[in-house]
């Protein structure tokens, strides 16, 4: 288990309630390794925000440890950036001053021109001045994903990430996402309820089960990128993953 | 009727109908009714125009705005780092607000005699009563802007790893400034109300004075109502003023969508 970027090790939560205490997580074990994209699917309301928020370091286990590169996670870090559903874009900074948010060390060079770098990346040339209420929801997220990148996370926790999307930015931002991972290389942790999506992108599918929360089957996804969702095999692991979740 | 014609007049042509109407209705009824003292529209303009010509009315106007800018600019000065502080320290929220909430809801015009026991009826019991009425508002505003700061943009901070210092400039502050203005519009509209009534009591220069002097000398009601006047027009302005904050780039996203 030393080489692995995140080891995740009996993790156990419970939140108090009015029928007193609700287990939610019940020891979940998983390891990730560098630059590997790991998905996680299980059903809505089962815990899987929880454990990312745990894995994060927003939370602390109850019982359990969150290993990131050997060293216990204690806090959040910038060494691991997450990505939500609603984003956290700030609304009162423009495009190239929410890139550079994160870089406020020093030994990041030329910070503008590293901003501008990523926004071009993503597709945001030419916006750098705009204030993230004149751009659409596809745009907005593009932004979050670049200042993420800005600050060269080793980790992406991504909880959710394109499904306040339409379907079309959707997709669209999947393949984006690929493309750029592959020019820069990051560990990736994804949390979702879209089998889908977990299947076009991640090498390995943790799929948990109801509250409190286990994973309850493993899935490597050795198929080649570009992926085609229509494809028998990828039609087969998909159905094998809904036969787990119970659909 | 285009778009754009409509919008003008709903905007500008009505509301001038309206005010046309009220100076008309007056001006039939003080005609009809040949009253004595109260003036015609017509006289209250003379007046203010005889006070304009031999100076006063500025002198007045000054008084009154500088007592006004002092006081709101101490409040200002006190209530958004007190304001900031208790929003985001639990414990100081909790230790100061009772006091706060209850002096609130007094009146500055309560005030008044302690101003003058204290100040006596120079220029300092006014502004003491302009900040008394302007700087709670303006704490709870700013307060109430902390406490509502969406917990996903302090996430992000923590999650970069920002300074505590960067937090506050690039995070908390701005997130907090679309409320601070909005207490600062409380603030300006309370503070100008306050003005013109320590004024009407304890001073010798100010609109709320001018208003009191001239009715005690020689009923000079046109000089009422011209100060009247005056003082909801500054009073309009220095709202429009504190308005033009709400265009500031950085909070603009307040007020769209």
């Amino acid at each position: 288990m030393s080489g692995k970027k995140i080891v995740v090790a009996g993790v156990t939560k419970s939140f108090a309630s009015n029928q007193g205490m609700l287990p939610v997580i019940e020891e979940v074990s998983f390891g990730v390794d560098d630059g590997e994209f790991v998905a996680i699917v299980g059903p809505s309301g089962c815990g899987k925000s929880t454990l990312m928020n745990i894995v994060a370091g927003f939370e602390r286990p109850d019982r359990g440890s969150v290993k990131v590169d050997g060293s216990e996670r204690i806090g959040p870090s910038p060494k691991g950036i997450v990505i939500s559903q609603y984003g956290s874009v700030f609304p009162w900074l423009t495009v190239q001053q929410n890139l550079m948010f994160g870089l406020n060390g020093e030994g990041h060079g030329d910070k503008a021109a590293l901003a501008d770098h990523y926004a071009a990346m993503v597709g945001l040339k030419g916006f750098e001045a705009a204030y993230p209420h004149e751009l659409s929801g596809g745009m907005l997220k593009r932004v979050e994903l670049a200042r993420a990148f800005v600050v060269k996370p080793e980790i992406l926790y991504m909880d959710e990430p394109f499904s306040a999307l339409d379907a079309l930015m959707n997709l669209r931002m999947r393949t984006e996402l690929l493309r750029i991972l592959d020019e820069e290389r990051h560990t990736v942790l994804l949390i979702t309820h879209d089998v889908e999506e977990a299947v076009y992108m991640a090498n390995r599918i943790l799929v948990l089960s109801p509250r409190p929360t286990k994973i309850q089957a493993t899935f490597e996804v050795t198929l080649p990128h570009p992926r085609r969702l229509s494809s028998p095999e990828a039609q087969g692991l998909r159905e094998a993953i809904l036969k787990e979740l119970g659909v | 009727m285009s778009a754009a014609a409509r919008a003008r007049l709903g905007k500008i042509v009505l509301p001038m109908i309206v005010i046309l109407l009220v100076i008309a209705i007056w001006w039939i009824v003080v005609v009809r009714t040949e009253s004595a003292i109260f003036p015609t529209p017509w006289q209250v303009v003379a007046g203010a125009l005889e006070l304009a010509r031999d100076g006063t009315l500025w002198e007045h106007i000054g008084a009154s705005l500088f007592r006004v800018g002092t006081g709101f600019g101490l409040a200002l000065v006190v209530a958004i780092p007190l304001g900031l502080w208790m929003g985001w320290v639990g414990g100081v929220y909790r230790t100061l607000n009772p006091i706060f909430q209850m002096l609130r809801p007094i009146s500055p015009i309560a005030w008044i005699p302690l101003a003058i026991l204290w100040f006596g009826v120079g220029d300092v019991s006014p502004i003491f009563l302009i900040f008394i009425s302007s700087v709670f508002p303006m704490i709870v505003q700013t307060t109430s802007g902390v406490h509502t700061i969406e917990r996903r943009y302090l996430r992000a901070a923590a999650n970069f790893g920002v300074s505590r210092s960067v937090l506050f400039r690039r995070v908390v502050i701005p997130a907090v400034l679309p409320e601070i203005i909005v207490g600062m519009r409380i603030g300006i509209g309370v503070a100008w109300l306050v003005v013109v009534a320590a004024e009407m009591i304890a001073l010798r220069s100010g609109l709320g004075y001018l208003i009191m002097d001239s009715r005690n000398a020689g009923n000079r009601y046109d000089l009422v109502i011209a100060s009247m006047i005056i003082i909801g027009v500054i009073g309009l302005l220095l709202d429009g003023i504190t308005r033009l904050l709400e265009r500031l780039k950085t909070v603009r996203w307040r007020y769209v969508r």
